[in-house]
């Protein structure tokens, strides 16, 4: 995704990456970069929590059309507020993705 | 708050994003500077959460991969601004698929941009955003022949003055 980002932004359009991962998004150079630490697959926040939703679409914005200079970030300073080993189970797939069922068969 | 980037990640993936440095050949600063105030700015979305519209669009391409698991379907879909969740179907076998179904706003959110347009907050959104689904294959080959040239000039077509991109 920091890499589309690039690509996107090089053609034109500015751009914003909203990651869970934001220390990778930098050492891939993406523009701009708003950090969440939540589960992966919930980069806006929990389901049906608008105002939580809200808090990360308005930094987006405001990193967005903002920022002045290449590689900002900004941390959201929001706590999930589920527990961390339930968080953790629930994001993953029910079944291996199936290059983790090659790897896991290669070891 | 500094975000821990790697706490939700399995220990044993971690090597395989820490450290790595830029991607090969994109190691220099790009910048399109943001030229409107965000009040007269048209916005879209990004997600690569492998949303589709299940009544007309195809699904991502999970056979193939599953054929050939270091490949992810390179292509992307329009999702028009007035689309309603119950139309979305989601194909992404890396993540657990029910959050993002029971609200496609965690991944992609179309009306909560559209509250900020009512608002007065941001000027307007393009009227298709843009889906893909964020396995690659690692030198993202077709996304840097193809897919990412599309997008752009899609988003342009459409007026996009600024795009929100979001991982799965």
């Amino acid at each position: 995704m920091p890499v589309l980002a690039r690509w996107i932004e090089a053609a034109g359009i500015p751009t914003v990456v909203v990651t869970m991962m934001p220390a990778v998004a930098e050492e891939r150079r993406t523009p701009r970069i708003v950090g969440v630490e939540f589960p992966f697959g919930h980069a806006f926040g929990m389901p049906n929590d608008r105002a939580m939703q809200r808090r990360v679409l308005e930094l987006a914005l405001r990193v967005l059309a903002g920022a002045s200079a290449f590689g900002t970030r900004v941390d959201l300073d929001v706590e999930w507020p589920v527990p961390l080993r339930e968080a953790y189970r629930a994001w993953q797939p029910k079944e291996p993705s199936p290059i983790v069922k090659k790897m896991l068969q290669s070891r | 708050m500094v975000v821990d980037s790697y706490r939700f990640l399995p220990r044993s993936f971690r090597p395989l994003y820490e450290g790595r440095g830029a991607f090969p050949g994109e190691e220099e600063p790009v910048w399109t500077h943001f030229a409107k105030r965000l009040a007269d700015s048209r916005i879209a979305l990004l997600t690569s959460a492998g949303i589709y519209l299940n009544a007309s669009q195809p699904s991502f391409d999970l056979d193939s991969e599953r054929a050939r698991p270091e490949w992810g379907d390179p292509t992307w879909r329009s999702i028009p601004a007035t689309a309603r969740p119950a139309e979305f179907a989601v194909a992404h076998l890396h993540i657990n698929d029910e959050d993002v179904l029971a609200d496609p706003e965690i991944a992609l959110p179309m009306r909560g941009l559209h509250q900020l347009v009512d608002e007065g907050l941001v000027g307007g959104t393009v009227p298709n955003h843009v889906a893909v689904m964020g396995y690659q294959d690692r030198r993202l080959t077709d996304w840097h022949r193809t897919t990412a040239g599309e997008i752009a000039t899609y988003l342009r077509e459409q007026g996009a003055d600024g795009l929100i991109l979001a991982p799965a």
